[in-house]
């Protein structure tokens, strides 16, 4: 009797395999990016700075494309001329800045490779908790700050600081003369220790608390120049928009308390399968509500709209928070509670629809911007699109894999982008030209003046695009393969989603992911066409001021390059022969291992192998027709000049992405404004008011009673003495 | 109980100290005022020499009338006070009748309490006190419980003398700032 | 003669107490005050010889805090006389906040 408990005590007493090793310095990991922040933060602060825009993208020009910039939100506000603009000003600390920002994350990134090395050889099959002190202590909700280290924290952890390494980097000699050198250090470290704090939390409060956190550090730098008022307006948009989603994160986790009483993640994965009916209403309420949460951090339809707004940001920042790490925590938020969606596999259903639509409707708006940034926003949301297919499909590792492959190409494209609009820029204000330096009809031919970012570019494009053997190929091949595969069998195909059943769904999204891949292929061919390929159309005075990037911002678009290419061997399929089959999918297998068998239950047995290779044809197949069909189409038509005709048809409604602002303006923002102002200002408010005066009037006038009492004189207060005494005798004496 | 003599006399200085009371508090010069209130003070003495407290009754006419009130008397003189008619000193009609009836309705309470029956296991035999005068003097059985059982609250008393002799040299000094601070305060 | 002495004092008071409520002058307020303390003392007294010396010792007492408070009182007054010119509680006002 005695025997089997003492054994299960010393088991659970047993120390994890990761204690003693690198992994009890997980706690450091934020650590660093908050002294850099601490740091840089003081130097910002102490530095009388002037603030004014002195990167490239900050003060753009008004736009030529007069229709489209009237209705945009956030760009192509009238910049100021660079004649009437000051010279730009290194920071004063400039260089001890340069040295602490991209220091504290590169030590962050080591601590993160160090780490990861213990747990390459450990390879547990248990999360490493450490928990540090209790930060909720509330009657039955116990929130420990704790972190959680297992094979997907250490995933994004690796991501995390390795790319955001690069672009501190990039960072240092892109934004090397703003004045607001070390403010911008400061929020770029600032958000690093957040993205961490997000993705290592144990428990749903604390990854709460990076979420926000993130959301924070997103505004923060979209208003970076916030001197114009559309930055600004962009950074409250993101926001706003942000509040929604966190709203639904918010009642999901109100909702878990409820029906487990517990919200670390481990608590809610052993408490799931026995508190909460499986496919019940509950759990997919939980679901959607999260889902909510993520569409609102991914940027998923239908709170997607902040997005392309948040290229307002310096352009580092488009690379870092809204391409590779922040927008991505959603998918994170989905993988981590990859359980509960498997669950419910309508709210999964809905996961995959939703990413599908995403990926189709943001790929159509990407043919036809202009902005270099614009595209690669909807490029973005495209490809987060394409994870959340992954995730809803319950291809949990594809969807990781797509995370990290999409980081790395996208962050890639970004600052390669932002090594062009940097030449633009620097020859537009040589020339004291006042063109717009990111509209790609001001580019072409670039290819002669930086052939580096030319070739890192194509790169970039073609492993976003899904050629073979580059990274965006093996991750979305992987997506679309086993949505496929979910097609064929599993509990997905038995549910149902509004009616219609879960197979025919699952087809459906299939067939979406192939013509938005296709789409992708072709909308990122043509910025490559537009910006680089021929004939220049920068003017004739400013050429000359092309030249190709510093390589302090060349090099970690080398690094970025070489990841993006052979990024896709993390995980080849077991059906191509190349290297080591399925890395990170072995990797990852002791966290999301059960939900992905849970959801995958009823496949048959072994797929055939011949079946893969074939779905990997057909998506090669349409990545190189998209490609072809670009490179055809805008071969032979003339390029576009700059305040060309505007388009018409169904050209012109891409143009102008859907009209879903002015549709979110007209349907939501302005009745919501009359009816504040209305309702709610001058009437509710109006009434509280003037009850609050009233209340206040009443004791000002008993106030006065009060004062009138107090005169000073001696006289008045022998009489309030003896009417005192008098009152007392009455009472004592009877 | 008493001889008619004594009664006589209580009765004697009592009315003499109620008459010069109201006199004191009616009259308009205030150096007329501090001596009819002299004068309430000797009345006093002489009722404490009846109640069998000789001792306090020497320091009443020392210390009383013949330091505190020479004080006031001393001001009086310093600020100019003197004179009747330079100060419209009482209070309104109004103001006395109100004072009148407060006090009326005060002296009817204390009165009220008049009666209240003595604890009879504390008292004293009569004339105990007079026997242990007549053994001890007057002044040693004052000083019995005064550096016995009161030894600390007396010691209190010389610092309060001390903080009172240096306090009242420090306000009255005439000094620019004190006098600003006065008018400032 | 307890009784007798405790009714002389109580009139003794409310004679201190009526002359602090009809009186203006500073001066003439405090020799109000002392003759409040001596109407009290005048009680201890007449108990004292009930109770006990005890009673005398607190006459002491009361006989030092008004001195005390005559010494200090007494320089206040001056020392508003000197900056007003006057000794008149009602155009006095200091304690107004």
């Amino acid at each position: 009797m005695i025997a089997p408990a003492l054994q299960a005590a010393a088991l659970a007493a047993a120390p994890h395999p990761l204690s003693g090793t690198a992994a009890d310095w997980v706690w450091a990991l934020p650590l660093f990016p908050l002294a850099g922040f601490l740091v840089n933060a003081a130097l910002a602060v102490v530095a009388v700075a002037r603030p004014g825009p002195a990167d490239p993208s900050a003060d753009r020009h008004s736009a030529p494309d007069a229709t489209a910039a009237g209705e945009d939100v956030a760009g192509h506000g009238p910049g100021a001329g660079d004649a009437d603009a000051p010279p730009p000003a290194r920071h004063r600390f400039a260089s001890v800045v340069s040295l602490v920002g991209p220091l504290a994350v590169g030590l962050a990134f080591a601590l993160a490779c160090a780490i990861f090395a213990a747990m390459a050889r450990v390879h547990p099959t248990t999360p490493f908790v450490q928990t540090y002190f209790h930060w909720i202590p509330a009657g039955d909700l116990q929130v420990n700050a704790a972190f959680q280290l297992d094979q997907l924290s250490l995933t994004l952890v690796l991501v995390i600081t390795g790319v955001g390494a690069l672009i501190h980097l990039f960072s240092v000699a892109y934004m090397g003369d703003d004045p607001g050198y070390a403010r911008y250090f400061a929020y770029l470290n600032l958000f690093v220790f957040f993205m961490l704090v997000l993705v290592l939390g144990a428990s749903y409060p604390v990854m709460f608390v990076g979420w926000e956190g993130v959301g924070l550090c997103s505004y923060l730098l979209i208003g970076f120049w916030y001197a114009d008022r559309a930055n600004a307006d962009a950074g409250k948009k993101a926001f706003i928009v942000n509040r929604i989603g966190d709203f639904g994160f918010l009642i999901a986790m109100f909702l878990l308390f409820v029906q487990l009483g517990t919200l670390d993640y481990t608590g809610v994965l052993a408490a799931a399968p026995g508190g909460l009916e499986a496919g019940g209403p509950v759990v997919t309420v939980i679901c959607l509500f999260l889902l909510l949460g993520c569409a609102g951090k991914s940027a998923q339809i239908p709170l997607y709209v902040w997005l392309p707004d948040a290229m307002a940001g310096p352009t580092p920042v488009s690379a870092l928070i809204h391409a590779a790490t922040m927008v991505t925590a959603g998918v994170y938020l989905v993988v981590r509670s990859g359980l509960l969606f498997a669950m419910a596999p309508a709210a999964s259903l809905t996961v995959a629809v939703m990413g599908a639509v995403t990926a189709l409707f943001a790929a159509t708006i990407g043919l036809k911007q202009w902005d270099i940034k614009k595209v690669l926003a909807y490029s973005t949301i495209s490809q987060l699109g394409f994870m959340f297919m992954a995730v809803g499909a319950g291809a949990y590792v594809a969807g990781i894999f797509h995370l990290v492959t999409h980081a790395f190409f996208k962050a890639l494209l970004f600052l390669g982008a932002g090594s062009v609009i940097h030449a633009m820029h620097a020859a537009y204000h040589a020339t004291h030209s006042h063109e717009d330096a990111q509209d790609m009809r001001n580019m072409g031919g670039l290819r002669a003046r930086m052939p580096v970012t030319w070739i890192l570019m194509w790169i970039a494009t073609l492993a976003i695009a899904g050629v073979p053997l580059f990274a965006g190929f093996f991750s979305k091949d992987e997506i679309l393969g086993t949505i496929f595969d979910r097609a064929g069998g599993s509990i997905l195909r038995d549910a149902h989603w509004l009616g219609i059943p879960g197979g025919v769904v699952l087809y459906a999204i299939y067939g979406m992911g192939l013509v938005a891949a296709f789409l992708t292929a072709v909308y990122m061919t043509r910025l490559m066409l537009y910006t680089f390929h021929g004939q220049n159309r920068t003017g004739e005075a400013a050429r000359p001021h092309l030249h190709e990037a510093p390589w302090l911002m060349t090099g970690p678009l080398l690094v970025l390059g070489a990841l993006s290419a052979v990024g896709g061997f993390l995980n080849t399929p077991a059906f191509l022969p190349i290297g080591p089959a399925e890395t990170l999918a072995r990797w990852l297998d002791p966290v999301v291992g059960p939900a992905t068998a849970l959801i995958a239950a009823g496949a048959p047995g072994d797929a055939d192998p011949r079946r893969g290779l074939l779905l990997s044809l057909i998506a090669a197949a349409v990545a190189a027709t998209g490609i072809v069909v670009a490179v055809v189409r805008l071969g032979r038509s003339a390029p576009v000049r700059a305040g060309a005709a505007p388009e018409t048809g169904i050209e012109s409604v891409l143009a102008h992405r859907y009209y879903v602002d002015e549709a979110y303006d007209r349907g939501i923002v302005r009745p919501l404004l009359a009816f504040s102002n209305r309702v709610l200002w001058q009437g509710v408010d109006g009434l509280i008011d003037g009850l609050v005066t009233l209340g206040a009037r009443v004791w000002v006038w008993f106030g006065g009673i009060g004062s009138a009492l107090q005169t000073g004189r001696v006289g008045t207060y022998a009489w309030a003495l003896v009417v005192g005494a008098l009152v007392v005798l009455a009472i004592t004496i009877r | 109980m008493y001889p008619l003599f004594y009664s006589f006399c209580f009765y004697l200085f009592g009315l003499i100290a109620i008459a010069s009371a109201l006199a004191f508090v009616t009259r308009r010069s205030p150096v007329a005022a501090a001596l009819w209130l002299v004068n309430v003070l000797f009345c006093l003495a002489a009722l404490y020499v009846m109640l069998d407290a000789p001792f306090i009754a020497a320091v009443q006419v020392l210390v009383y009338a013949g330091a505190i009130m020479v004080v006031f008397l001393f001001v009086v003189m310093l600020l100019n006070l003197g004179l009747p008619g330079e100060l419209a000193d009482a209070r309104g009609l109004l103001a006395k009748i109100l004072a009148g009836l407060a006090g009326i309705v005060l002296l009817a309470k204390i009165m009220s309490s008049r009666t209240a029956v003595p604890i009879e296991s504390l008292m004293l035999r009569p004339d105990s006190l007079a026997t242990v005068a007549r053994i001890q003097g007057a002044v040693a059985p004052v000083a019995q419980p005064l550096f016995t059982e009161y030894l600390i609250a007396f010691e209190v008393t010389s610092i309060l003398l001390l903080v009172a002799a240096v306090g009242a040299v420090l306000i009255g000094r005439r000094r620019a700032a004190a006098v600003e601070g006065v008018g400032a305060g | 003669m307890l009784a007798e002495s405790i009714a002389l004092s109580a009139l003794l008071f409310v004679i201190g107490v009526v002359g602090v409520l009809t009186r203006r002058n500073a001066i003439i307020v405090f020799m109000c005050v002392e003759l409040m303390l001596n109407a009290v003392n005048l009680t201890f007294i007449a108990f004292g010889r009930v109770y006990g010396y005890g009673a005398q010792a607190i006459v002491i007492f009361v006989m030092t805090v008004a001195a005390a408070e005559a010494a200090v009182g007494l320089a206040i007054v001056i020392a508003i006389f000197r900056h007003r010119q006057t000794v008149d509680l009602d155009s006095i006002n200091l304690l107004k906040g």
